[in-house]
């Protein structure tokens, strides 16, 4: 067809290039096919197909954007959490230090109490051992000096007479002591 | 069925009136849908915006089918309109034709083939633009000799196959069901029986015919950016 369509054109040149093509081709719904075409295109680019490019790349943006601040939150929230989460661990672990530290100062405190106890009990204990033994050595030393005088006086009985109790004093509290010390 | 086109010569140029008009038919139905679809655009889309986000992603799918969002994306708009367009017009032709003095004046301008050979030109016109302005003069030869040196004649055949096929693959089949139901709706006018027999392979093959329209107008958008990614990137 192009062919046939020059070698038309070259026999024909003098009736003029338009002409010569009319008898064979419609040229102008060639040229009308692509003027609608491009006029369609711009139009619809500039009335329909822009805006709505546009939109969809602003929702595009705002998805990315809410992605973004949704990934943002979430490890903001992760963040807290694990914040959180230290400190109720340490919150536990100062609970469980303050029990163990009561803990131990009530044992200490109840050992204190008994070793004061005990030492009391001790002091006590002596005191009272003490105040026996010097009852004890107040109520020998009582008895002692009635026997010396009973003696005295029974001796002066057997004697008949009057035995100084001060010359002989001395000799019977010996007598006593030994005799003490012999039972 | 005998028709023939009406004509027209304006200055010293011929043309087809009834092509002009079904041409800007189409153009206004498809501007139409599209402005009436983009109106109270919201964040949150209904309705029609749905359908037109749709298509435009659809038409995404094949470019990025072709070649990288980067280089593709300014054949965006072409690919819209050029699959609206092609399946408005596809779809023109099927409901009724309408002759007047033996003159077929309403039918798919897709149907005319000066008018899809004329879509196909343009579209491998415009692969050859690309082509030279994003590679530049020296890559845009370079495809040429891409594999092997020796494929150049058959490359440049290919071009002009291309064209061909493009145009022709569209405009047989959109005419040829014309054809068709123009044949059913002659033997449906014929009689009462005949009217009886039409009607169900008329029914079939209209819908046929629709699916054919969008798959063709799909086909023709999808070569198009084949085409277009063999000019324009390198990797081929």
């Amino acid at each position: 067809m192009f062919l046939d369509t020059f070698v038309l054109l070259s026999s024909n040149a003098d009736s003029g290039f338009l002409s010569s093509l009319n008898q064979r081709l419609n040229l102008g719904d060639i040229i009308a096919t692509v003027v609608f075409f491009t006029l369609l295109m711009l139009l619809l680019k500039k009335f329909a197909w822009g805006p709505l490019m546009g939109i969809m790349d602003q929702r595009a943006e705002m998805i990315a954007n809410e992605i973004e601040a949704a990934e943002q939150s979430r490890l903001d929230s992760q963040k807290l959490l694990e914040e959180q989460r230290a400190l109720l661990k340490e919150a536990h672990a100062n609970a469980q230090s303050i029990v163990e530290n009561a803990k131990k100062q009530g044992e200490a405190q109840r050992e204190e109490l008994i070793q004061t106890t005990r030492a009391e009990v001790g002091r006590m204990k002596d005191n009272a051992a003490l105040e026996i033994a010097t009852e004890k050595e107040k109520a020998i030393a009582a008895v002692r000096e009635e026997f010396v005088s009973l003696s005295i006086m029974a001796a002066s009985k057997v004697l008949g007479k009057e035995v100084s109790e001060e010359d002989n004093r001395a000799l019977i509290e010996e007598t006593i002591v030994k005799a003490g010390e012999g039972r | 069925m005998e028709h023939e086109n009406p004509e027209l010569v304006l200055f010293g140029i011929s043309f087809n009136p009834a092509n002009i008009m079904m041409l800007f038919v189409t153009c206004l139905i498809v501007f139409i849908i599209a402005v009436l679809s983009t109106r109270r655009m919201q964040m949150k889309p209904t309705g029609m915006q749905n359908f037109m986000e749709w298509i435009m992603d659809f038409v995404k799918g094949i470019i990025k089918n072709n070649m990288d969002w980067k280089t593709g994306g300014r054949f965006h708009v072409l690919g819209i309109t050029l699959i609206m367009f092609v399946f408005v017009a596809n779809m023109l032709g099927l409901p009724f034709s309408i002759q007047w003095d033996h003159k077929l004046w309403w039918k798919s301008p897709t149907a005319d083939p000066v008018i899809a050979m004329t879509l196909a030109a343009t579209v491998v016109i415009l692969t050859h633009y690309y082509g030279v302005k994003m590679l530049g003069i020296k890559g845009y030869f370079k495809t040429y000799i891409q594999p092997m040196p020796f494929l150049a004649p058959l490359k440049v055949i290919e071009e002009f196959a291309n064209t061909l096929t493009l145009g022709l693959r569209l405009y047989g089949n959109i005419f040829a069901g014309e054809i068709l139901i123009g044949l059913l709706a002659t033997l449906a006018a014929g009689s009462f029986g005949g009217f009886i027999g039409a009607i169900l392979p008329a029914l079939a093959w209209q819908g046929f015919s629709i699916f054919i329209g969008a798959i063709q107008a799909f086909i023709f958008v999808m070569l198009t950016m084949v085409y277009m990614s063999h000019k324009v990137t390198t990797d081929h």
